[in-house]
């Protein structure tokens, strides 16, 4: 094994299948834009922002070992930035929009400074305090309306188009490329070098420390990037709502929302959150009605996953069968020939050629 | 050629002393076996030679420059590379990506420009059977010969072995031994603390002995081991399991 002959490959069969059932869905997806109704594609265009919301949150404690629980923060401050832009700066919704996610990221790496010098419940805890923060800072603020928030005008909001394309669907696929890229950037960066780093700091902080990763630059990515995606996702979510209230933009259930999506779905996996996300939708379908008992109901769900199932729905299906759609992992291709590498041939059942 | 001096370092917590004033120095491709009762501060010291525990005082110089104000992250790219008692394995990750880890973020190589070094230091290791495995499944033996595989592919000037031998069979052992001694004559520094004294003697060709955080001894590892005062403070006075 001298020479430059060890190949590696990332890829399986069952993820090409996954990546040609992707596309065929994407165009679906699509092309709802064009044909589904508003109501319809109100709700899928929430879907696919929580989708991100879960996705980024995946990222930060499932990979990153940074487990928040003030993602609001970053989800308010994408709202308020939009509001921000649109009623005192006239900025048009595109504009508005991509300070929001700005403000996302630029005000994720001074409170990363702040926030990564605890662990554990500590940093949980801290990541709260700050989302509680800004919740205090943005109820004294009159002019954008203070505790009791504030509405978009209706001229911004119909000023919401794309060639001749209603407000809604505009939205929606705003949402659907928010939560694509999302996870796109995420498969991208776990299986590129840097994703080698990330996933050492998943299983052991303390051998990814003692084998050179740098802990600190890779957290402070992650929650700079996740700051930027939620900032996005905020604004699109508020974009929608059009109205935004301290209260409510800064409420920690968007949280435990995303929590509870990943922690079903299976932390630590990119399909976890997806399977995670639908279960969420479903269940609010058909239960929303049921006033407490349904949020009774998610609770027995969280409880009974996390004791039956600990590596969440996707992950249990995923050891037991082995399977990935979004294969991150690197396998070595053994040559089977060869003489240098006694033992290898006979002990793999991978060493598929 | 010094790779590694430690001058005078000291580290408290409270009122026990973990390291006391500890002055050493590692050659090039020299094999240093640190030996001492439990809670000597054989381990402290690594920590505190490969940066995971803060010095109170004193210098650590990797070949010739000072790594004291560096974090551990920074040892290792810097040449220090350690193992653990208890193996820190990436359990969800394969035992190939375990060592590439090591390779593009410690030895700061490319991804793809050190798929063959990886290769290598795990034949080497007798894992690259095991190379697609994941590392959370392996065995005892498999897991301590990892720790030593991926610290080597961070390609480091001096390793730091912290009981690597422990709860490994005699026969498992010896394996490792033999391994270990195909790892030093690569050039590779190694210190090695170990409580089986036979295992390490079989590899070391000095040998220092450490109590309450102090060096006492330091020589020939058959003429310390025959030394009146380790047998009083390491083996309990009693001479007869010295070899």
């Amino acid at each position: 094994m001298s020479t430059a002959m060890t190949k590696v490959v990332q890829s399986s069969r069952t993820s090409r299948i996954a990546g040609l059932v992707a596309i065929v869905l994407i165009l679906a997806l699509l092309s709802a834009a064009g044909w589904a109704d508003r109501g319809t594609l109100s709700l899928l265009m929430e879907f696919f922002c929580y989708l991100a919301l879960a996705e980024m949150w995946n990222l930060l404690a499932g990979f990153a070992g940074i487990v928040s629980l003030g993602q609001q923060a970053f989800l308010g401050l994408g709202g308020y930035a939009l509001f921000f832009a649109a009623l005192r700066l006239g900025w048009n919704p595109l504009e508005a929009f991509l300070l929001a996610g700005v403000a996302g990221a630029i005000i994720a790496v001074p409170s990363a400074l702040v926030v990564f010098r605890l662990h554990g419940a500590y940093l949980a805890i801290g990541t709260w305090v700050l989302a509680e923060v800004l919740r205090l800072i943005f109820s004294e603020v009159p002019s954008l309306g203070a505790g009791s928030g504030i509405s978009l005008p209706v001229k911004f909001a119909k000023s919401v188009h794309l060639g001749g394309m209603h407000r809604d669907a505009v939205l929606y696929l705003a949402a659907l490329a928010l939560a694509l890229i999302t996870i796109l950037a995420s498969y991208l960066l776990l299986r590129s070098q840097r994703g080698l780093a990330l996933t050492a700091i998943r299983d052991n902080e303390l051998g990814a420390r003692s084998s050179g990763v740098r802990i600190f630059s890779v957290k402070l990515m992650v929650f700079a990037a996740t700051g930027l995606g939620t900032g996005f996702t905020g604004a699109l979510l508020y974009l929608a709502k059009l109205r935004i209230s301290p209260l409510a933009a800064f409420d920690v259930n968007w949280t435990s929302y995303m929590i509870f999506m990943v922690v079903i779905g299976g932390v630590g996996t990119l399909e976890g959150p997806i399977v995670g996300t639908l279960v969420y939708f479903i269940l609010r379908q058909y239960l929303a009605d049921l006033g407490s008992w349904y949020l009774i109901i998610l609770g027995v769900v969280a409880v009974t996953v996390m004791l039956r199932l600990p590596m969440g729905i996707w992950g249990t299906v995923a050891r037991k069968y082995d399977i990935s759609l979004f294969p991150t992992r690197r396998r070595v291709l053994f040559d089977q020939d060869k003489p240098t590498t006694p033992g290898v041939a006979a002990s793999s059942a991978e060493t598929t050629a | 050629m010094e790779v590694l001096r430690i001058e005078n370092l000291k580290k408290s917590f409270g009122a026990i002393k973990v390291a006391d004033a500890v002055n050493l120095s590692i050659a090039k491709g020299e094999a240093v076996g640190i030996i001492g009762p439990n809670g000597a501060g054989k381990t402290s010291l690594f920590n505190l030679i490969s940066g995971n525990l803060a010095p109170d005082a004193g210098k650590i110089y990797l070949l010739g420059k000072d790594v004291t104000a560096m974090g551990a992250e920074m040892r290792c790219r810097a040449g220090i590379g350690r193992t653990y008692q208890i193996p820190q394995p990436f359990s969800g990750m394969t035992v190939f990506e375990n060592c590439l880890v090591a390779a593009t973020s410690g030895a700061g190589k490319s991804e793809r420009a050190s798929y063959d070094n990886c290769a290598e230091v795990l034949r080497e290791m007798h894992l690259l059977a095991k190379a697609n495995v994941l590392a959370g499944s392996l065995t005892l033996l498999e897991r301590k010969a990892l720790e030593v595989a991926r610290a080597l592919c961070s390609e480091p000037r001096v390793l730091l072995l912290d009981e690597i031998a422990g709860g490994l069979t005699t026969a498992e052992a010896s394996e490792l031994v033999e391994t270990l001694r195909g790892v030093h004559t690569r050039g590779v520094a190694i210190v090695w603390i170990e409580h089986i004294v036979h295992a390490l003697v079989a590899v070391v060709n000095r040998l220092v002995v450490i109590d309450f955080g102090a060096k006492v001894m330091e020589g020939d590892p058959a003429e310390v081991m025959a030394s009146a005062e380790v047998k009083r403070i390491y083996m309990g006075m009693e001479a007869h399991d010295a070899a």
